[in-house]
């Protein structure tokens, strides 16, 4: 057999005989390339099974030492069937199906998968001891850069696809009453059992059919699985109350039975009200030099290949096992044809003479020596020959644990079957909190301590013939109806089995290692050992030194041989030394899965498309859209291009905000302030909440007023503004900063509760859409579509009015929208902040823009609102502030009231401010010229220390632009105290080089404030 | 082919006693001069320098799990000095230099690997906070640029620049930026303290503190070690038990202003690699690298509730890889292979409490959040002087007290931690 691979035309015809190959539809065959070469298989195939089919036993090269790697488990439990497909690196070949023209080949290979030019690692496996690279590569100093280089190039398996289009993946929720993990015979009969009882019921499996252990195992005492199989698929498909999913692995537990099952490309997230986990147990290996080679596989994989792939593993075998189940596959072989070398039972030697008395057993060596297999017990394998496939295999008496004669014979065979016994499919029930304890008698872990409302049955709960396994189901079901109030009338009985499928220790250390324990890292048994010879003696530090159980297939066959090396090795008891924690998830799951759909949630004001069609940049601000200027046509960029650090976009920023900036200042022009925060609070405490939060006195702020609104946090930080506007005694409409305001709804519905009062509160922001008429021309725009007085006496500067708003129809009587009218001075213009009903934010826009043409009219944006608001010396929160900026850092002493007993964050700001201060934010002035100098200053820039010997940092820029108005670079900046007074010189280092700005007094632009009165 | 290797290579007794890293347990004594509660990387490193620098060396570290089972084993290893506030970036800075030299310090290698870090801006707020901190760092000697997003294409070629609605329009590329592998920097530090005689006891819990309350200072501890409790007289103690800091605190009669929240952090399998530096996007919540074995690690924001336990959840995966296949849309393709969770003590500023409490000779080492593997050694160096002193707190940690929660005078580095661990 070896690495001479059939001619496709004959590897059907190698095919075993039905009913061998369950699940092959052999009408129809699949073909596609590995390694280049052509492989032909059935529809049922998997890539693995199609590889074997046609003598390809090579499948790809191990992590360390890249020695060659085939089948094992044949059930998609283990890293060493791990290829590469196009595009996909770390496919399961024993798990995906084969399909025609894909093109696979082996993994981790330098060179190509025959001839791999670092499997001479593996030559020089003693020069690396388990962890290795903790004691080498590091001196002389500096060599390390060089060697990690070197080491990396080899880490990784397979190739990421890095051109990989992302393919549609969703996510559903589904709820049921019993959720049956594993449709094995244990599941299958707790699902009946419970459906019978009418509760809704799921039950999942991994692989494409039911049945589990019935698909490919043989029983001692079940004749006809297959019978039974089918027995059970016929009333569990019937059954109405039952849902079945097949190739459906529930991938983790969290916390109340909450399932993630990766089915398809969905992942389906499942409550269960009880969840029964029947999902078996891993055949562990025989730790013996050479267990890894192609050709060495589990029982159960020979089992697998047979009955259901139809595939005949090889021509002589020899067995090695600790129980009775390899006396069913050494049958089962025999009856394909296999010519069974020896079965080697570890069992019945000197050291365990009553270790195959039992009456099954007797049967079972009876039939074996009727079917002409020589036996051997107390015997196992010491080591496996071979290079890229056992050729065969030296057989040695066993003499103690552990340990074998000095000499032994040897077989020749092509294939070897090993079971050394089983371990608990622990991982998810270890996730839900279960315990593992190991009972020396059956040299097998249990599980204990499940939380409520989770239930196992079957061979994971150590039940290990048919007869305990139904049992142990109907047990677990009843348990399960039980809980949810719908027990049955004779409840079943908690059962015990005796039967014993582990052997004590089923490890050989060869002086010459590769007898492997963990085959994903390449760990032997003696780098267990020494890892706890180097004082590495919790499991825990074992594995992370080791990294023993971290490689793909997560210690699914290595955490009970390294559980047992360790606790020998540091003498204590296996149950004290456990295994490492199981971490979801059980299986390997795509990123896609998780990430699903893909959500990007976003808002858009009611003004957008307008924005749109008129060319608008648009910048995120939190979730929203909002436009930052309007730039000229053809100028727009979008992406990654508009960066401000790319010089060209920033100028075209620069100059398309300096001419919307002075069209405001001149003329008129119109923002979209909609994503501004809206609370309305309404309730005979409305004022009394108002007073409590802000940091100004709100109970006497006359109807038909605003007020600044400054909100403090815990530590006495500036950590939100906006306006209050009060249209009743008893309702206050107050604007937050857009991405601020969620969390002061939070803060204000959080009082309102602890403090008992009396108001209702409302987050208003996606109700209103609002803008900012604003400009000298502003009120002869207003006045066309308004009935209110807007003269400076009837509308002074910071009153509110509610009123409406006239929109003109064609040909008919005029329509009118409700709103509300502020008199702010953010951009230090006549304005008016115009909210209305979200549905008429498009009108309004519309209206504003037709009744404005007269004057010129033009939108703009945050960008500009942020150079016209720095002008009038205002700040914005979160970039003129920092975590740290309290009131009077900011100069907003005058917006905090002395006269009331509390507001939030008053005990930190009444502290803070009355220390000495460190710093103060102040204006600062540069000549226009530094701009295209390249020394103008941009936010973020550093101010330091003015002394001449010493720079230390004082405060930094937090807002600079180039001021047309002003015709001077004009800024803000945190400097130290002593450096704040006006007139002051503020040392700012700009790319490096100091340039000195002066301290000015704020505002930059009409100190009188005669512009926004008027 | 190193020397050591060779040596190791050819002789079949390896490993002889003399190379074990960690000695095998020893009975505890009455009393120690310094017993250090915890047994992570803070509480060793500390017991290396006393034992290195001040020639103390009747110290006990007491662990209730196993050596750097907790936070060392769970957090993310990224090493960094990038922060905002001048405290800070002194801090952490010290601490880079620290790492480089850990390897040949210890003769033990933690494969110290200089990526560099590159964190992501999706809006121009981003982008002052982050010229502020490449300015704040180039102050103190650091090594950061803010860079463009032509620049930000040729380091990460595979990022997603246009993500959802959220263009990439700038990084800050941190090239001291770095990592190594966590559990040997507690490795390298228990050997090199229990070399100096610190005895290091695994699976000892400390039940309680006690103090005397008429001088309200600490006279021992109460341990157990299986079933058995004992006390422990010691000279003074050292809490150094990230995640479990507050209820420590209680114990020795005192509270921290500190909430404890799970971070969720997950692993893919290993594929070869083709991304070098760490990148970070705060605003996807997002942060990735790939490891020296070829795997990708995750991390993101800490789970939305306060809790004491380190179990996995789901939601937060759910989002967190969301945003990873939106920067990196060929991921999807990448098969996650484990998750876990860390428990990170929160303060309101994002900084560490480091320093002298409410109970003398009781010594805090508490508050690290996010940030607590990458100051592991310059923590341990300070708070050895501080502990040598006799209580003489050193200038670098001064800003960290806590008495800085009462007196409002806090050193914000939230802008400098969200997502970037």
């Amino acid at each position: 057999m070896n690495s001479v691979a059939s001619t496709p035309s004959t590897a059907l015809s190698q095919r075993l005989a039905a009913p061998m190959g369950l699940l092959l539809d052999r009408s129809e065959t699949v073909q596609f390339r590995f390694e280049g070469q052509p492989v032909i298989g059935y529809k049922g195939d998997t890539i693995g099974s199609a590889l074997l089919g046609n003598n390809y036993w090579m499948w790809s090269r191990s992590f360390k030492y890249h020695r060659a790697r085939g089948p094992l488990t044949m059930s998609a439990h283990d890293a060493n069937s791990l290829v590469q497909i196009q595009g996909e690196p770390n496919v399961l070949a024993d798990k995906m199906a084969a399909a025609n023209d894909l093109q696979v080949t082996g993994q981790n290979v330098n060179g190509t998968l025959a001839k791999d030019k670092d499997a001479i690692l593996g030559h020089f496996g003693r020069f690396m001891p388990v962890g290795f690279y903790y004691r080498a590569f590091y001196k002389p100093k500096g060599v390390w850069d060089w060697w990690e280089k070197q080491i990396r190039e080899k880490a990784g398996l397979g190739i990421a696809d890095l051109k990989f289009t992302p393919e549609y993946y969703d996510k559903a929720y589904r709820f049921y009453d019993v959720v049956v993990v594993g449709s094995g015979p244990a599941g299958m009969t707790a699902a009946l059992t419970a459906a019978d009882a009418g509760v809704e019921v799921l039950l999942l499996e991994e692989h494409s059919v039911l049945g589990g252990s019935l698909t490919y195992a043989d029983f001692s005492d079940l004749d006809d699985p297959e019978a039974l199989r089918q027995q059970l698929i016929s009333k569990v498909t019937q059954h109405d109350k039952i849902t079945v999913m097949t190739d459906s692995v529930c991938n983790a537990w969290f916390v109340d039975n909450w399932l993630p099952v990766l089915h398809g490309k969905r992942l389906y997230k499942i409550r269960a009200k009880e969840c029964i986990m029947a999902t078996g147990s891993y055949e562990q290996h025989v730790v013996f030099r050479g267990n890894d080679l192609p050709g060495v596989v589990m029982c159960s994989a020979a089992m697998r290949m047979m009955k259901l792939y139809a595939i005949k593993p090889g021509q002589s075998a020899v067995v090695v096992t600790g129980n009775d189940d390899g006396y069913l596959t050494a049958l089962a072989l025999v009856a394909q044809g296999v010519e069974v070398k020896a079965l080697v039972d570890m069992r019945g030697g000197v050291d365990d003479p009553t270790g195959t008395d039992s009456v099954e057993t007797k049967n079972l060596i009876f039939r074996a020596q009727q079917a002409g297999i020589a036996l051997r017990f107390g015997q196992t394998l010491y080591e496996a020959f071979g290079k890229e496939h056992v050729e065969a295999v030296e057989i040695r008496a066993i003499r103690g644990r552990g340990k074998v004669a000095d000499n032994g014979d040897l077989l020749r065979c092509d294939l070897v079957c090993m079971s050394s016994g089983y371990m608990p499919a622990y991982q998810l029930l270890c996730q839900a909190g279960g315990q593992l304890s190991y009972d020396e008698e059956r040299a097998e872990f249990a599980i204990r301590h499940l939380p409520e409302h989770l239930h196992i049955a079957g061979s994971v709960n150590g039940k290990h013939s048919i007869g305990a396994v139904i049992k142990d189901a109907e047990y677990a079901a009843a348990t399960a109806l039980a809980l949810l109030g719908q027990p049955l009338a004779t409840a079943p009985e908690a059962v015990e089995c005796s039967r014993k499928v582990n052997y004590d220790w089923p490890i050989f250390p060869h002086p010459k290692g590769k007898d492997f324990v963990d085959y994903d890292e390449d760990l032997q048994s003696k780098d267990i050992v020494n890892a706890t010879r180097m004082g590495y003696r919790d499991v825990q530090l074992v594995k992370r030194f080791s990294t023993v159980g971290m490689g793909p297939s997560q210690g699914r066959h290595s955490a009970l041989p390294t559980a047992r090396l360790v606790a020998q090795s540091t003498n204590r008891s296996i149950t004290e030394t456990g295994v490492t924690t199981a971490r979801p998830p059980l299986t390997p799951e795509k990123l896609a899965y998780l990430a699903g759909r893909g959500f990007d949630p976003y808002r858009q004001t009611a003004m957008h498309h307008r924005h749109l069609e008129l060319g608008a940049k648009m910048i995120p601000a939190g979730a929203w859209a909002r436009p930052a200027f309007y730039p000229p046509q053809g100028s727009l960029l979008s992406g990654s291009a508009a960066s401000p650090l790319i010089p060209r976009s920033r100028k075209i920023r620069n100059t398309a905000i300096e001419a919307e900036a002075l069209h405001v200042r001149n003329h008129v022009g119109l923002i979209d302030v909609s994503t501004l925060g809206g609370i309305e609070l309404r309730g005979p405490d409305a004022a009394e909440l108002m007073n409590r939060i802000y940091t100004f006195g709100f109970l006497k702020q006359p109807v038909g007023k605003t007020r600044y609104a400054v909100l403090t946090s815990d530590q006495g930080v500036v950590v939100d503004d906006g306006v209050a506007c009060r249209f009743a005694d008893d309702c206050f409409y107050v604007t937050a900063t857009t991405t601020g305001v969620d969390a002061v709804y939070r803060l204000m519905t959080f009082w309102n509760t602890q403090w008992r009062l009396d108001v209702d509160i409302t987050n208003v922001t996606s109700a209103f859409a609002a803008v900012n008429l604003a400009g000298p021309d502003s009120r002869k725009v207003l006045e066309q579509l308004t009935d209110l007085d807007l003269s400076k006496e009837g509308f002074p500067y910071l009153a509110c009015r509610e009123g409406e708003i006239r929109i003109p129809v064609d040909g008919k009587a005029d329509q009118t929208i409700p709103a509300r009218l502020l008199r702010v001075g953010f951009v230090g213009e006549l304005g008016y902040e115009i909210h209305v009903p979200s549905r008429y934010g498009e009108v309004l826009w519309d209206v504003l823009m037709q009744a404005g043409a007269a004057f010129d009219i033009k939108p703009f944006g945050v960008e500009t609102q942020r150079l016209l608001r720095l002008e009038k010396g205002h700040i914005i929160i979160s970039q003129d502030t920092d975590g740290m900026s309290h009131p009077g850092e900011l100069g907003l002493d005058w917006a905090v009231s002395k006269n009331k007993p509390y507001f939030n964050g008053c005990r930190a700001v009444d502290i803070v401010m009355k220390r000495p201060q460190s710093r103060k934010l102040v204006g600062f002035k540069l000549p226009a010229n530094l701009v295209a100098a390249g020394k103008k200053p941009e936010e973020g820039h550093l101010v330091l220390a003015t002394s001449a010997t010493e720079a230390d940092i004082t405060g930094n820029v937090t807002s600079c632009e180039y001021s047309p108005t002003v015709g001077a670079i004009i800024g803000m900046a945190y400097a130290g105290v002593h450096q704040s007074e006006v007139g002051a010189r503020l040392p700012i280092r700009v790319n490096g080089e100091i340039v000195t700005a002066e301290v000015v007094a704020l505002p930059f632009y009409d100190a009188e404030q005669a512009r926004q009165d008027m | 082919m190193p020397f050591a290797l060779l040596k190791y290579g050819l002789n079949n007794d390896y490993p002889f006693e003399k190379d074990a890293d960690l000695p095998a347990p020893t009975a505890l004594k009455r009393r120690y001069d310094v017993v250090i509660i915890g047994g992570g990387g803070h509480g060793v490193a500390t017991a290396y320098y006393l034992a290195k620098y001040h020639g103390i060396t009747n110290v006990a570290v007491l662990e209730k799990g196993y050596l750097g089972g907790g936070n060392t084993a769970r957090n993310t290893a990224v090493i960094r000095s990038n922060y905002l506030t001048s405290d800070g970036v002194r801090f952490y800075s010290e601490s880079v230099k620290l790492f480089q030299e850990l390897s040949n310090e210890f003769n033990f290698n933690i494969m110290y690997s200089k990526r560099g870090q590159l964190t992501l801006a999706h809006t121009d707020s981003a982008i002052r906070g982050f010229r502020q901190r490449t300015e704040v760092n180039k102050h103190f000697g650091g090594k950061t640029e803010l860079i463009d997003p032509q620049q930000i294409r040729e380091l990460v070629p595979t990022l997603n620049m246009n993500p959802g609605h959220q263009p990439v329009l700038g990084g800050l590329w941190h090239m001291d930026g770095a990592t190594a592998r966590h559990d040997a920097v507690a490795w390298g530090y228990a050997k090199g303290a229990t070399q100096r005689g610190v005895e290091l006891h695994q699976l000892t819990e400390v039940t309680d503190v006690i103090v005397d309350d008429a001088s309200g200072t600490v006279t021992g501890v109460k341990v157990k070690q299986g079933s058995a409790e004992q006390i422990i007289e010691c000279g003074c103690a050292v809490q150094a038990v990230a995640g479990h800091s507050s209820l420590l605190a209680e114990k020795a009669g005192f509270r921290l202003p500190i909430v404890s929240y799970p971070l969720q952090a997950m692993v893919t399998q290993p594929v070869k690699p083709f991304l070098n530096p760490l990148v970070s996007s705060p605003a996807f919540h997002c942060y990735v690298q790939q490891t020296g074995r070829g795997e990708l690690v995750f991390g993101g924001g800490s789970d939305p509730y306060p809790l004491y336990n380190t179990r996995s959840s789901l939601e937060l995966k759910e989002q967190l890889l969301a945003h990873a296949v939106e920067l990196f849309p060929f991921m999807a393709n990448l098969k996650l292979m484990r998750q876990w969770a860390g428990l990170t003590d929160m303060t309101s500023d994002y900084s560490p409490i480091m320093g002298l409490s409410p109970v003398k000779n009781y010594y805090l080492d508490a508050g690290w959040g996010t940030w607590g593997f990458k100051s592991t050694p310059i923590c341990g160096k300070t708070m050895a002087e501080l502990v040598a002193s006799g209580g003489k707190v050193p200038d670098l940690i001064k800003p960290f007290g806590v008495e800085r929660f009462s007196e409002f005078r806090q050193v914000n580095e939230m802008g400098a931690t969200a997502a970037s661990h």
